[in-house]
This record gives C-alpha cells, structure tokens and sequence, in this order.
C-alpha cells in the first residue's frame, strides 16, 4: 500500500507538489497522469526516499518514509526516471549489487536473481555490459532490479518512455502479470498507458491533485461519451434531420473525412435512434461507432483549466 | 552481506572493468619511482631507507588521490544512479563508507605495488623495516584523509573536474598549513592560539612525524579524525541536497 498526506515539496519559492493525498491498495495499478513537469517525479522521489518532503508525508506499507525510511525502501521496488543503472557493470554485476545491498541472504539471494532474470528474459545478456545494451533491455533490467527482493509495492517512473511499440507492449505485459498481488504506482504521460495497465487515475498539474478516478468515470467526463459518429460517404447525410431528433444536443463533421459526430444531450442514448433514423432514410452507413469518450481530451480539460465539459457541450450546440 | 560491503564491492569493479585503475596505477607507479630516484636523490644519500620515498607521497597525492575521489558522487548524480542508490534501504552513512573502503583499499593496491623500492633497499644495505612499515602506515593514513576530502567534495556537485580542482585546492591548503610560509604570512594577524591550530592541522606535519618511524598515537589519530569529519561532513552534504 501507498499512501500520502499532504505530501508537499517545495524548491525555494516554487511548489513543486503541493499537499498531495492520495493512496493505492493492493491489486490496484495507480496511474499517476500528468503534463511535464507536473511533480511527478517529485512525488515518486519523496516515496522512494530520494528526496525529503518539505512538509506531509508519504507512508509505505504502513512505513512512514521520514521516520522508518529504510523499513519503507525495503517494501518497496522503484525504477527511477530513465532506469539508471552502472553501465560499465554487466546485468549478472548490476543485480548482484542490488541483492547484496538489499540484504537478501545468498540463498534467497540467488534464487530471486534466478527467478528474476527468467522471468524479464535477461539470460542471454547475463554478461553483457548495461551500456551496450539496447533501450528497452536497459529498461528490463531496470525492472529486474525494482522486483529482485519480491517487494509489496511497486512504483516505475515512465516505465516505457522511449520505447518502441512492442517494447511498450512487452513492458505491459509484465507489469500486467505483477500486479495481482502488489501494489503498482506508475507515473506517465502516455493516455494509451492508462487504458492499458491502470485501474485507476490520480491526474496532478503544478503539484495539486486535479483528479482521482477510474479511467471509465473520466472517459464519462469527456464530452464524446456516448456520442455517436459514422461515415456516410457518397451520401448527403441530412445534419438538419438528425438534429431535429429530441435527444440529440450537437452534430459536427469533421472536415477532412467528413465522418459524423452526433452529440448526445446529458444523460440520452443516441445510438439507437440515430440509427432507426439513418435505416428510416435508407442511408449507405459504411461503420458506425459508439464513442466511450476521449481521454486526451478529459486530460486536457483537467490539466489546463480551460474548458469544462459542460460548456464544451454548449459551444456547439 | 551488509551493504557497505556490497557498494565498496560494487565501486572496486567499476575502478577495475574501466581503464581508471590502471591509468592510476601505472601513473601512480612510475611517478613514485620518478620522484623518489630523481628528485628525492636516493642513491646519491647513501642511506639505506625509504625517507626520499616517502617524503614525495604528499605530493603525488595531492595530484592523484582528488582523480581518484572525484567520481564517488559526482558521477552518480550526473548519470542518476544516485536516485536508485540511495533508494536502496543503506543509510548515507553506509553508502559513503563503502566508497570510501573502496578507494582506500584501491589506493592501499597501489602502495603495496611499490614493494619492489622496499625490496631494493634491502638489497642496497640492512634499513630499519620497523620504520618502513610506519612509513606505509602513515601514508596509507594520508592517503585516506585525501580521499575522504575528496569523497566530501565530490559530494558538491555533479563536475568531477570541479570535484577534482576543489579537492586539489583544499588538500594543497591542508598540507600547506603547517609551512613557515604560511605561518609568517598569518603571524601578526591572528592570534597565536590561532596559529598553533593551524599548524596543528598541518597534514605534513603529522606526517612527516610517522614517516620518519615516530608512530605516535596522536599523529595517527589525527589522521583517523580527519578521515571521519571529512566523511560525516560529506554525508550531511548528501543529505542537505535531499532536503528542501
């Protein structure tokens, strides 16, 4: 479990994270979701005990990071921003620090290491100098030193910046497959990651907490929840009848393939009438697609301030 | 294993899979012969000890003892291994003493390695060993104090070459304090009390005493005071960079 009070850091006069609460349960991958610069990192630094807060604090299974620092590094498994590590050691090198300085006995030691470096596939590379190695293997490793001691909590800073698509996936997939019985606290910039891997979604922005909730309940918030649209090419799609359809608040078309985005009123389903009305019409609809809403732009509204879902819906009435 | 163990262990391989120790050693190896035959008149003395030898220790350290302690910090905090580091359960304390083991003990290989002059001067004629020792003990101490200057310093910033001039700067001060020169230059404006302080804190001074053969507790622990504030202020320096 990961929790925070009022964790506050500042550097001189600016707040970098501002009285941030927020926890993650067991079994719960915790996407911490902001823009650049956010805090973040800053928060993630602070749990791990790289950093001091300079007010609040964080508590790690129950282990307070100010007062029992070394019992909270001890439950918890952190892959830093980037996933440093020695690059002049090789792999079997790197994680043997890492088992050493962990206190693991030789036994356990040596089997974690084993199960480890089976389970991210770092055989081949056992004896490779980390430098040498590709971007996403670094990052493997990374991994590989975050999970050695088998920790309770978890917590990966961009854990796939930077990588190609089947890295990111292949990444995901291990995260995935750990986060059963752990708890997971990921920090990203990437929507695609939040559907992903998380079950649920801290949005910060200037170090407040702007957002608590599961990736379903902010696609609610996006105004093309529930929103229809489909393709009608070759047709003169009449915009007039569909708007005269009571449940029907707003319709655009994109201007450059001319697909069709009917808007709902608050708390109306579309589908089904903008459909019997297209049959009714005997229109050619090549696909047609129930929307769940847009992350990026629930995130944009959240992490800007600017325009509230409400009175989006409004400008294009 | 306890962890200051394994990050000494870590920082000796990273001296020895990149070309640092060898670099060092070889330099360390042939300026010592250098200095002690050529500048230190060795044969032409005709004594059968290793004074000459010693007596340039202080100088070749304050070369290469600040080459060796630059990387300590400075470079874990540019390539950010110092985040994984110290988020790993070891106190500061633990983590600054296993690097500093290890540049010691890396710094005790290249002392030992100079056993050929202590072979030839045994060849030569039937010198004192008891004194020979002493004067491997006393700049084994001195070599510490450097490098726990230079583990202080690196601590700073994330520049090894600031770290290297820094370091440079403070021990070329420490060996200086106790020279007339210096003691002239502060006579006058500053109180006597004052005076003898600094040029109790004089490194050479303490160091001089051991290698001549005077193994006197009170030089000895100077040095392992030294060794010790040095790395307490190094690790109050880590810390207050963590701290807001």
């Amino acid at each position: 479990m990961i929790e925070t009070e009022q964790l506050t850091r500042r550097y001189g006069t600016l707040t970098a994270v501002d009285a941030l609460s927020f926890r993650a349960e067991p079994g719960q991958v915790l996407g911490l979701l902001g823009p650049n610069g956010a805090g973040k990192s800053t928060v993630m630094r602070m749990i791990a005990g790289f950093l001091r807060p300079s007010a609040g604090t964080a508590r790690v299974c129950g282990h307070d990071v100010r007062k029992e620092s070394l019992k909270a590094k001890r439950a918890l498994g952190y892959l830093p921003e980037g996933a440093p590590s020695y690059g002049e050691l090789t792999v079997r090198e790197f994680l043997n620090f890492i088992v050493r300085s962990r206190g693991l006995s030789a036994d356990l030691g040596y089997r974690r290491f084993e199960d480890v470096v089976g389970h991210l596939q770092l055989e081949e590379v056992l004896d490779t100098c980390i430098e040498t190695l590709s971007k996403g293997l670094r990052r493997r490793v990374g991994l590989a030193q975050a999970i050695v001691h088998n920790p309770p909590v978890l917590m990966l800073d961009e854990p796939t910046d930077g990588l190609d698509p089947n890295q990111k996936h292949a990444v995901r997939q291990l995260i995935d497959t750990m986060a059963r019985e752990r708890t997971i606290l990921i920090s990203t910039h990437l929507l695609e990651e939040v559907h992903a891997l998380c079950n649920r979604v801290v949005i910060i922005a200037d170090g407040r907490l702007l957002a608590d909730a599961t990736p379903a309940e902010l696609e609610a918030r996006s105004r093309y929840h529930g929103a229809v649209s489909f393709s009608a090419p070759g047709s003169g799609v009449s915009q007039e009848m569909l708007g005269r359809l009571p449940q029907v608040a707003s319709i655009e078309v994109d201007p450059l393939d001319g697909r069709i985005t009917v808007f709902p009123r608050p708390g109306e389903r579309i589908l089904e009438p903008v459909e019997s009305l297209l049959r009714q019409q005997g229109l050619e609809v090549s696909e047609i697609q129930l929307e769940r809403g847009r992350l990026d732009e629930v995130f944009r509204q959240i992490t800007t301030g600017k325009a509230k879902p409400e009175t989006a819906r409004e400008d294009h009435a | 294993m306890s962890p200051v163990m394994a990050v000494a262990r870590r920082e000796l391989r990273s001296y020895f899979v990149t070309p640092v120790a060898y670099v060092f050693l070889v330099i360390f190896l042939v300026l010592a012969g250098i200095l002690t035959f050529y500048a230190g008149d060795f044969y032409d003395r005709g004594q059968a000890d290793l004074q000459p030898f010693f007596v340039m220790h202080p100088w070749l350290y304050l070369l290469l003892a600040p080459a060796v302690s630059m990387r300590m910090w400075a470079e874990e905090a540019k390539g950010g291994t110092l985040e994984l580091l110290l988020s790993l359960p070891m106190t500061l304390a633990q983590a600054m003493l296993g690097k500093f083991l290890a540049a010691w003990f890396f710094m005790g290989i290249g002392l030992v390695l100079t056993f050929p002059i202590w072979m030839t001067v045994n060849y030569l004629g039937s010198p004192d060993n008891g004194v020979i020792v002493a004067g491997y003990l006393g700049s084994w101490l001195m070599a510490g104090s450097f490098l726990a200057i230079g583990a202080c310093l690196s601590a700073l910033t994330q520049s090894q070459v600031v770290a290297f001039i820094l370091t440079m700067v403070v021990c070329f001060l420490l060996l200086l304090a106790g020279q007339p020169q210096v003691l002239d230059f502060l006579q006058g404006s500053v109180p006597r009390r004052l005076l003898n302080g600094v040029a109790h804190l004089s490194l050479l001074r303490h160091f001089e005493a051991i290698a001549r053969g005077v193994l006197d507790v009170r030089d000895v622990l100077y040095f392992v005071l030294c060794i010790a504030s040095w790395l307490t202020a190094g690790v109050l320096v880590l810390d207050l960079k963590r701290t807001p």
